[in-house]
């Protein structure tokens, strides 16, 4: 059902994009998960012409003083929409615009925000190199695979890092900002709402999408086993459903790594090349996850140079 | 079974033999590959008006996957084919990446005693492009093959994981030996070396600048002090370079890996190995 509600908003989101071009976006439609916490849940799939770019979940958070943007899409057009979707709500000024991480998904929507009196763009403080050795060829990629809908999409930077931790005042709201050690990338920052005990994992945590590893598997492991153990009433993950107690989806995605490291500690032991291991494990993507076709190769490749250095 | 491991086993061979399996070419070949503009550059820069064959599977062989997983990490081999019964050898094999910021990835230099021109590698790829190995035989002729490579899209932007890990512990090296199938055979070698294989590419956004570029751009291997393999390569190389190949196991001796980057770091391992080729 839900999906099929956010099917038909982009369909139509689409329509107006044809008529206005961009810089007047249809808003968004997004779901208030907690009081005050709203999430626009991307599709699950990969970047494409017909969703425009509208794979991540996105969304704000509002205090008595000013608002928090978490995630702007991958498109300055999705940063957009989910502007208008936050303006139909509040007019409270945007204070905070934060980037889970340098993926293009996140945060290719980030100038939409610029406009916005004294907002600060807030990431890791290793985001802005991580971000800048790939914006480039990000928006090669934004071109070829999403094309017109990417118009006017350019990068825009942090302004405010975040070593270890911070805390955002909203007003009568905290967000508790936290970098992690190298896990599914190496500038990965949750947002913590105190009030409701929202923890927007960015993508530490994927549901139904197959977790891809950009960083590092042991790393992610880790990471996970951690954010089991806060305190959190539900979790906003950077893809896949956007009501979730959280438990479970880290468990499974606990399993799908733990088996990915599996396979690769394996096959170095035998003394196997990346290349033997790519093509044995052809064909062997797991069905259970979306878009495995796509991406489990990749994190086949990605553990293999990181195990290969074990002892 | 997996099908290379059914192949070896109904060939009664082991898998640390190579084989010589061709592998159906998918996409453009070698012969749409002579149109490329960048190529035609190349060719005039490196080889002048000298004749290049193409693909003689008897001489040169290309493997690279058609889509690649990981455009950070694409796995390479360039195998040598010539087994010395026509008294040639590969003396020297280049490998280039045609849309690459620079195609040439590296030149490796081989010896009557290397045991096989052969090597496996691990590069950065930027895009759709033509991927070529190029051998020049000890008779002084020039032979190629080319493939067609898919990297681009989402995540695979052909830049490191994690490159403070990679800075932390620069310079560590790995040495994995496996014995020749037979006595006095051609043994293989892996080694791996923790870099960064810094780019200076992608501009700091807040600073404006380009970091120094810092990758290792020469490697030297030596078994029984004589040559088997000296490399000249780019950072067009993955982070943490892996590099696999052949030497010839005639006794016991000291495999010597020896590597240089640009910032005139030098890095060294060393494996015995008995007179079985165990290290």
């Amino acid at each position: 059902m839900l999906s099929r509600i956010a099917g038909f908003s982009a369909a139509w989101l689409l329509a107006a994009v044809a008529v206005q071009g961009w810089g007047a976006q249809a808003p968004f439609a997004v779901d208030e998960v907690a009081p005050g916490v709203f999430v626009h849940q991307g599709r699950i799939a990969d970047l494409a012409e017909e969703n425009g770019g509208d794979i991540a979940n996105i969304g704000f958070v509002v205090g008595e003083r000013c608002v928090a943007v978490i995630d702007t899409g991958s498109t300055r057009r999705i940063g957009e929409a989910l502007l208008a979707a936050l303006r139909a709500r509040t007019e409270l000024p945007v204070c905070y615009v934060i980037n889970t991480h340098m993926h293009l998904d996140h945060v290719f929507g980030n100038a939409a925000f610029e406009g916005e009196a004294g907002v600060a763009f807030v990431a890791a403080a290793r985001m802005p190199a991580s971000l800048s050795a790939r914006a480039e060829g990000y928006l090669r990629t934004l071109d070829h695979e999403v094309g017109e809908a990417a118009e006017g999409t350019r990068a825009v930077y942090p302004t405010m890092l975040v070593e270890a931790e911070a805390s955002l005042d909203l007003g009568g709201r905290t967000l508790t900002l936290r970098a992690w050690p190298t896990a599914h990338t190496d500038n990965d920052l949750t947002v913590f709402d105190e009030r409701t005990r929202t923890l927007w994992t960015g993508d530490l945590l994927f549901e139904r999408f197959v977790p891809i590893v950009d960083g590092s598997i042991r790393g992610w492991l880790d990471v996970i086993e951690r954010l089991a153990k806060l305190p959190a009433a539900r979790m906003v993950p950077g893809h896949g459903a956007i009501h979730l107690p959280g438990g479970a989806a880290l468990a499974a995605e606990r399993g799908y790594l733990a088996g990915v490291a599996n396979t690769v500690r394996k096959a170095i032991g035998r003394g196997d090349s990346l290349r033997q291991v790519l093509d044995a494990e052809e064909g062997s993507a797991p069905a259970e996850w979306a878009l495995a076709e796509r991406f489990h190769a990749r994190n086949l490749s990605a553990a293999y140079t990181e195990l290969e250095w074990e002892d | 079974m997996k099908r290379r491991e059914f192949i070896a086993a109904g060939l009664g061979l082991t898998l640390g033999a190579r084989l010589a399996v061709a592998a159906p070419k998918k996409g453009p070949g070698t012969a749409e590959s002579l149109d490329v503009e960048v190529w035609q550059g190349l060719r005039r820069q490196l080889f002048g008006e000298r004749a290049i064959e193409i693909d003689v599977d008897a001489v040169i062989g290309l493997e690279t996957p058609y889509r690649a997983a990981d455009a950070a990490s694409v796995p390479i081999a360039v195998r040598g084919h010539l087994d010395g019964a026509d008294g040639r050898y590969i003396k020297r094999m280049w490998l280039l990446i045609d849309q690459n910021p620079t195609p040439v990835v590296g030149v490796f230099e081989f010896f009557p005693e290397s045991g096989g021109a052969d090597v496996e590698t691990r590069v950065r790829v930027n895009d759709y492009t033509f991927v070529r190995a190029i051998a020049e035989t000890s008779d002084d002729k020039l032979y190629m093959t080319a493939n067609f490579v898919k990297a681009s899209g989402g995540c695979s932007a052909p830049a490191s994981k994690d490159p403070a890990a990679a800075a932390q512990s620069m310079g560590r090296m790995k040495l994995r030996i496996d014995p020749p199938p037979q006595p006095g055979g051609a043994a293989r070698a892996q080694v791996l070396i923790r870099h960064p294989n810094v780019t200076g590419l992608a501009m700091d956004q807040l600073t404006r600048m380009y970091p120094q570029p810092h990758y290792v751009r020469k490697i030297e291997v030596r078994y029984r002090d004589r040559p088997v393999m000296n490399a000249e390569v780019t950072f067009a190389i993955a982070e943490n370079p892996s590099f696999r190949f052949n030497f010839r196991h005639d006794g016991a001796g000291v495999l010597v890996v020896r590597a240089e980057d640009t910032e005139d770091g030098h890095f060294e391992a060393r494996a015995r190995v008995d007179e079985n080729g165990m290290s």
